[in-house]
């Protein structure tokens, strides 16, 4: 792929998902592809359904039974880490992928108090004395923003508040200082007031310390501020990736075009607003060909037959879509 | 904390109560306690100064005041069919049950926990998949016939065990009788505590296999297992303790349960507990010895809910601070 | 058979629940038990050897004949021997069986009016009315039902004059095992109904003046229907071993209309003289009776609500 021009950190490839049913095998991925270069911020978009968290949980290997990794591949620097034994992803988990989880209500085990949550963290990745992972507790807390640190190291999660305990969650994810963070909807669960800090907080930490993030998010509004890169998924496959910048302003997919009907933009090209009729498809009624076919306005026949792949439609902006090889849109 | 467990004493009190007014009512209006003491053959003048003797005909919250205060001082009258005083009674035989209960309750807090954390963390093993197959035949049969069955196997059949009876026993003190410290008392405890625990464990290890399979689903220990940490810190520090806040209650109540299923299993061993005395007052209709019986299983679940109500304060830090109002 | 039941039987065939008992070979071969249980139950009086209620049929010279063996008096031989008294073990059991379903069902149809009204009271009053009887169903709950069933039994027995508790058993018995299960019905419907009860459909019928209870009765009994015929199923399981164990503790059934619980109690006296059968088959019995409605209620549970593990 000629998008990144430096070796990536992150390579997923043909990534494909499935979840066994009584009624048939469901498709959650289907051949997903994308890259996250060393410190680059890569937003993930998409309706709920989409397959967004489902990369998230296939990358850092804990997609949920009976659902498994049918297909492609995942590799980290290189290395391949879709097929690891327990033991080894274990070792990756939290030291080289950190993850962030939505609701920061549920993400913390209310009987340990937040010390013993990040001393355990620290001490199961490297090897540090009892005193020497609280010091660093303490500093990783002080840096994710929590007045007094030092005194409320030792509360228990139900002490904080919502901003509060998400603060507390990314501390938990960054105290063995991985070179990746997956976000997943970090700030849904949110109060809008509190949204943009946790945000903040946590783009600047990773810029820091270097690491690379993948935010999930259905919020374009997050991603267009937030993220270098955005890759736009439908029905479990990516419908186009690119710089923020390209796909927002120069949206290639239709559908894409009608998510960004969807966020009122301050930008020019208000006359451009699109509505998408329809819904999303279920996983096991995916159509033939382009998935997006039955929602599509420019819909024509290869539409129904064949399914688009990514092609490049500008530098570094792929879209799967036959409009932009037919040279519309 | 304090203003907690004065509310929960007084919470207790009013239980009790209760209890105590239905256990008076029993003894009050079930069965005529004249005709039962006196006879046929008594006059109706007789009956009537034995009526007035024993208070019979004042009102009705002044024999409840007196059922109470003499209940209070442990004073529940006479056995119609035993004609020795029920608290004595009692007393001479509940050392044999609690004995039982106690055994039979360790065998069944251990065992339910061990098996329901493993039927739990190897869902689909074929160990598991026995487990709660026998578990299941376990919960269908009846106390009664998991202890002929015993019987049958262990005392008749392989003649290891003796099938009745508390064997030699010891005093300790003045009025505790022990089975524990002779090698025919240890005998004899363990097909009765099998018998009692087994239903109980299976109890336990079903809601302790469902309460950890809930709390593995729950997003802390998604998070958990995406820092990296540990297979046994996530079962046995993360997910074991959370699953023990709920089931401490029910392991707690199941306590008590154990001693009132003690009924089932004295008879079948023929066990000298207090159980056996119940129900041998209910087939006679010994009324003073039911109400006696009444209300010690009632002081004995109402200290068991409060022990485990503190237990539960200890465990559930949310609690505590729910409690202490203004903590930051 | 009209074309119209013809469809509706095939829909109920394909129907969920059909479609799990198909594939679920415990539930067909617990339900195939339950179902010749009754069968053999309901038709003992036909297909039984002998009455073992009539005492002229009885030969004491009859009593302890192994199974399969002819009497070392008589010749007689019994497929499952006969017990102390001369009776047929087989007879025995298929008219126990009778009694003791009869007093389970009996138990938990007692329990389940008694638990939808009081529920449905509850539900609808809410109040000190609701506070009240889930305080009562708390306590109650907190005891064993057991004890509950005991102390009833015992203090009905204390009620009712000498001469007819004999014959007053078996009604006491059932009285006692429903009133010590209620509760789980009382809180479904209750729940059920405090749902129910503020949506719109409830104040339009009071509009309207329909009596808003009848309209709740027609809207809620089909949605806990499933819930209720789970609670049912295994209470029945559980109404079965408890009128065991009450006639098995001596407390139950008279000992002229024997249960499984009686039999099994009789056949404990002879465990030590080597007479197995007379408890073996009996337990037996019991244990296919309580294992496959159990197994029924499991399965039910499952497919009705599979998120229930």
């Amino acid at each position: 792929m000629s998008t990144v021009t430096q070796d990536p950190l992150l390579s997923v490839r043909d990534l494909v998902v499935e979840f066994p049913t009584r009624r048939g095998t469901l498709r959650a991925l289907d051949q997903v592809s994308f890259d996250i270069a060393p410190g680059e911020v890569l937003g993930m978009v998409g309706e709920s359904g989409a397959g967004k968290s489902i990369t998230g949980s296939a990358i850092i290997g804990l997609i949920e039974p009976p659902g498994r990794i049918a297909g492609g591949e995942i590799r980290l620097r290189g290395e391949r880490i879709d097929n690891l034994p327990y033991e080894q992803m274990r070792r990756i988990r939290g030291r080289r992928i950190g993850m962030v989880f939505q609701d920061p209500l549920t993400s913390l085990n209310p009987l340990y108090t937040v010390a013993q949550q990040l001393i355990q963290t620290i001490r199961t990745h490297m090897d540090v004395s009892e005193s020497e992972a609280r010091a660093r507790a303490v500093a990783l807390l002080d840096r994710v923003g929590i007045p007094a640190a030092a005194r409320r190291i030792d509360d228990y999660p139900h002490h904080f508040s919502g901003g509060m305990r998400q603060r507390v969650v990314i501390a938990l994810a960054l105290a063995a200082e991985p070179e990746l963070v997956i976000a997943d909807e970090p700030t849904t669960a949110l109060d809008v007031s509190v949204q943009a800090q946790i945000i903040d907080v946590l783009k600047e930490i990773c810029a820091e310390r270097g690491a690379s993030v993948m935010l999930i998010t259905h919020d374009l509004g997050v991603i267009a501020e937030t993220a270098d890169r955005v890759a736009v998924l439908y029905a479990g496959r990516v419908a186009e990736i690119g710089p923020v910048r390209d796909v927002i302003q120069h949206a290639r997919h239709p559908y894409t075009r009608g998510l960004m009907g969807a966020i009122p933009t301050l930008e020019q090209d208000s006359d451009r607003l699109v509505q998408i009729p329809g819904a999303m498809p279920r996983l096991n009624a995916i159509p033939q060909g382009c998935a997006f076919n039955p929602r599509c306005e420019h819909v024509f026949d290869r539409c129904y037959k064949e399914r688009p792949v990514l092609q490049r439609a500008a530098p570094k902006h792929q879209v799967a879509c036959w409009l932009t090889e037919e040279g519309g849109a | 904390m304090l203003a907690f467990i004065l509310r929960r004493v007084l919470q207790s009190l009013v239980v009790m109560l209760v209890v105590a007014l239905v256990s008076f009512a029993l003894f009050r209006y079930v069965g005529d306690p004249i005709s039962t003491m006196m006879g046929q053959e008594a006059t109706i003048a007789d009956r009537e100064a034995l009526r007035e003797r024993l208070g019979l005909n004042d009102p009705f919250i002044v024999q409840f005041f007196d059922f109470v205060t003499r209940a209070v001082q442990g004073d529940f009258g006479i056995s119609y069919r035993l004609q020795q005083p029920v608290m004595e009674l009692i007393l001479s035989r509940l050392p044999a049950t609690l004995e039982l209960a106690l055994v039979s309750g360790v065998l069944a807090f251990v065992f339910g926990v061990g098996f329901g954390v493993y039927t739990a963390l190897r869902r689909r093993g074929w160990l598991s998949t026995a487990i709660m197959t026998v578990s299941l035949i376990g919960v269908s049969l009846p106390t009664f016939l998991i202890g002929v069955l015993l019987i049958w196997l262990f005392a008749v059949e392989l003649q290891w065990l003796p099938s009745f009876g508390r064997g030699e026993v010891v005093d300790i003190g003045d009025w505790w009788r022990t089975g524990f410290l002779t090698p025919s008392g240890r005998a004899s405890l363990i097909l009765p505590a099998i018998t009692l625990g087994l239903y109980q464990m299976t109890l336990i290890m079903r809601l302790v296999r469902a309460e950890m399979l809930e709390v593995l689903r729950t997003d802390y220990i998604k998070f958990a297992r995406a820092r990296g940490l540990s297979n046994r810190a996530i079962h046995f520090g993360h997910a074991l303790k959370n699953t023990m806040v709920p089931v401490i209650t029910i392991t707690g109540l199941q306590l008590g349960a154990i001693i009132a299923f003690a009924i089932i299993t004295e008879t079948v061993f023929q066990w000298p507990g207090v159980g056996a005395l119940f129900i041998n007052s209910v087939r006679f209709v010994d009324v003073p010895v039911m109400a006696a019986y009444l209300m010690m299983i009632a002081v004995i679940f109402v200290v068991i809910n409060l022990i485990v109500d503190l237990l539960y304060y200890a465990v559930d830090p949310r609690l505590r601070v729910e409690r202490a109002g203004a903590g930051h | 058979m009209t074309s119209d039941t013809q469809s509706s039987l095939a829909r109920f065939w394909d129907s969920d629940i059909m479609w799990s008992f198909r594939h679920s070979p415990v539930a067909i071969v617990a339900g195939l038990v339950v179902a010749l249980i009754a069968l053999a139950a309901l038709f003992a009086p036909w297909i039984a050897p002998t009455n073992p209620y009539d005492p002229a049929a009885l030969n004491l010279m009859d009593g302890f004949t192994p199974p399969m063996e002819p009497n070392a008096f008589t010749g007689n031989s019994y497929i499952l021997g006969t017990d102390n008294q001369g009776r047929d073990v087989l007879s025995t059991i298929l008219y126990g069986t009778r009694i003791s379903l009869f007093v389970g069902l009996s138990a938990v149809l007692f329990a389940m009016v008694l638990g939808i009204t009081l529920g449905l009271i509850a539900g609808y009053r809410g109040g000190w009315v609701d506070g009240l009887l889930m305080r009562i169903a708390d306590v109650q709950l907190s005891f064993p039902s057991i004890l509950i069933a005991l102390l009833i039994f015992g203090v009905a027995r204390g009620l009712i004059p000498p001469a007819y508790r004999e014959t007053m058993a078996i009604w006491v018995l059932i009285v006692a095992i429903g009133l010590s299960d209620w509760v789980q019905f009382a809180r479904v419907v209750r729940g059920a109904t405090m749902v129910e009860k503020s949506k719109e459909y409830v104040q339009a019928a009071r509009v309207v003046g329909a009596h808003p209870v009848k309209i709740l009765i027609k809207h809620i009994l089909p949605n806990v229907m499933g819930p209720v015929l789970v609670i049912g199923t295994i209470g029945l399981a559980l109404a079965i071993i408890a009128e065991a164990t009450l006639s098995f503790l001596g407390v139950g059934v008279p000992p002229t209309q024997p249960s499984l619980g009686t039999l099994i109690r009789i056949g404990q006296q002879y465990l030590f003289s080597g007479e197995w059968w007379i408890l073996l088959f009996p337990s037996i019995a019991l244990l296919a009776l309580a294992l496959s409605v159990n197994l029924l209620g499991d399965w039910l549970r499952d497919a009705l609500n599979p998120r229930l593990r």
